[in-house]
């Protein structure tokens, strides 16, 4: 589904964010990125739907190159959800105009189709009562999970998941995360820039570790969590897992 | 100070035979009204193209925005009206120039289109700085959904950027009614026009003068309250000027 093949990006003529990076995220297959802070793991996920350009290598996304100036990158967009860790809802729009937005302009849908669509899916993340408030009036957590059915809405083939939990307050964050588990367990092609060791080893098939921009572990998650191989994949472990 | 003053000189007919000098005024003030309109209307217009391609990654795209906002913004207004009333129509081709100059109603099209290129410079900036003020993460937000940059403008970044920069718009609307004062010196007869006649007929200076400044503060408390009740009905529940 997702082929990342030797991706080298640079930020201005010498910092080299993203050193020779290649993976894959097959259909079905929930993938954990994590990693230090400024290890690039952010970056990289921003590469695969072309939020940030690279320089060098190449993505393919279901089988379309990403890194083509011939593809239709909004159309290519359209079908990955992607979810940030600021949320990142539009404040003028109510709740169901969230949703409803890019159906009906990107998409094509009708308003009516989009509005029915738009509902069930806040059912499924428990909000269908707040669908005509603003964002501003709803917590963390619930914007969070608006942000998610809003990327829902658009029947993505995959969804990109950057650092869903950080900006939230603990008792928030469980409520994102089991909208994530559920969404795992159906089957949906995840990649999830995540610190939340606890979802990783619950439905992570792979967990990817990066440091200063590379990819130092690439491991199924349970010969991550029982061996890792590299010492700075172990001493990230201990320091996260220790607490 | 040996002055007669003469409170009743607006009901008194003016030397032009049609009304008093109040109706003078009164013609002035439309005038003054018609011509601000017109140059807001295009200070708005160019300012938000303007202020669209300064906040655009491309090079070019800021780079005309700059000049163009260099050039308007640093000329004296007065010597622009000059430029178009005076000196354009010498550098265009004979007959070009020509039909310029004997354009019906020349002052009042040089006047709203001069002093609305003007204030557009104003407006270009501060569109500019109020799609900079949102979060860099709700482009990348449209971005990801598939909305194409005209898309992402038109629906997420614009009507955001507008509300922000509200109260310093409702500023340059009000510089934009003064400034029309400036077009006295290519033989608008507007307000501040008609005011100064109404002194050389009359000798009524201080009475003359105290109507067009209660004429001119009427109109911008127009301007003041129709925009405090625009800005109050676009604030967003529970966002910063919301509520």
């Amino acid at each position: 589904m997702i082929e990342i093949s030797h991706v080298n990006k640079w930020y201005g003529p010498s910092f080299q964010v993203l050193k020779d990076c290649t993976t894959s995220v097959a259909k079905g297959e929930v993938v954990v990125v994590c990693g230090p802070s400024g290890s690039g793991k952010s970056t990289l996920i921003k590469c695969v739907n072309a939020l940030e350009p690279f320089q060098e290598g190449q993505i393919i996304l279901d089988g379309i190159k990403v890194n083509d100036p011939k593809t239709d990158l909004p159309k290519l967009r359209a079908r990955v959800g992607m979810v940030f860790q600021h949320f990142e809802l539009f404040p003028h729009l109510r709740i169901i105009e969230n949703l409803c937005l890019a159906q009906e302009k990107v998409l094509g849908r009708s308003h009516d189709e989009a509005v029915a669509k738009g509902d069930k899916l806040l059912e499924r993340v428990g909000l269908k009562a707040h669908a005509n408030k603003y964002p501003a009036e709803l917590s963390g957590g619930q914007q969070q999970r608006v942000a998610i059915a809003r990327a829902l809405a658009m029947d993505p083939i995959a969804m990109l998941f950057d650092e869903p939990t950080s900006a939230l307050d603990p008792e928030m964050i469980s409520e994102v995360l089991d909208v994530m588990v559920d969404l795992a367990h159906e089957g949906m092609t995840m990649m999830v820039v995540t610190h939340e060791m606890g979802f990783a080893s619950k439905v992570a098939h792979r967990v990817i570790f990066m440091d200063k921009g590379e990819i130092v572990e690439d491991a199924q998650k349970k010969d991550f969590f029982g061996s890792p191989r590299s010492d700075r994949a172990q001493k990230f472990l201990s320091k996260i897992l220790s607490h | 100070m040996n002055y007669n003053w003469n409170w009743h000189i607006f009901f008194e007919p003016n030397p032009t035979g049609a009304g008093t000098y109040l109706d003078m005024l009164v013609s002035g003030l439309l005038l003054t009204i018609k011509t601000a309109l017109l140059a807001w209307i295009i200070a708005l217009i160019f300012g938000t193209i303007v202020g669209i391609l300064r906040s655009l990654p491309s090079k070019a795209a800021s780079w005309i925005g700059f000049c163009y906002v260099e050039f308007f913004r640093n000329m004296p207004l007065l010597v622009q009206l000059f430029l178009w009333f005076f000196v354009l129509p010498e550098l265009l081709p004979s007959g070009a120039g020509l039909w310029l100059k004997q354009l019906p109603n020349a002052p009042f099209w040089t006047a709203a289109i001069g002093v609305g290129l003007f204030m557009s410079a104003r407006v270009a900036v501060q569109l500019a700085a109020g799609i900079a003020s949102l979060p860099r993460g709700q482009k990348n937000a449209a971005t990801a959904l598939g909305l194409t940059t005209a898309q992402g403008y038109r629906y997420i970044l614009l009507p955001m950027a507008f509300r922000i920069i509200m109260p310093p718009l409702t500023s340059e609307f009000l510089n934009t009614v003064k400034n029309t004062s400036v077009a006295i010196t290519i033989g608008l007869i507007e307000l501040t026009g008609q005011a100064r006649a109404m002194q050389e007929f009359s000798f009524q200076v201080f009475e003359a003068f105290t109507a067009a400044t209660v004429m001119y503060l009427a109109i911008n408390i127009v301007v003041v309250t129709g925009m405090r009740f625009l800005e109050r009905s676009l604030a967003i529940p529970g966002y910063i000027t919301g509520k």
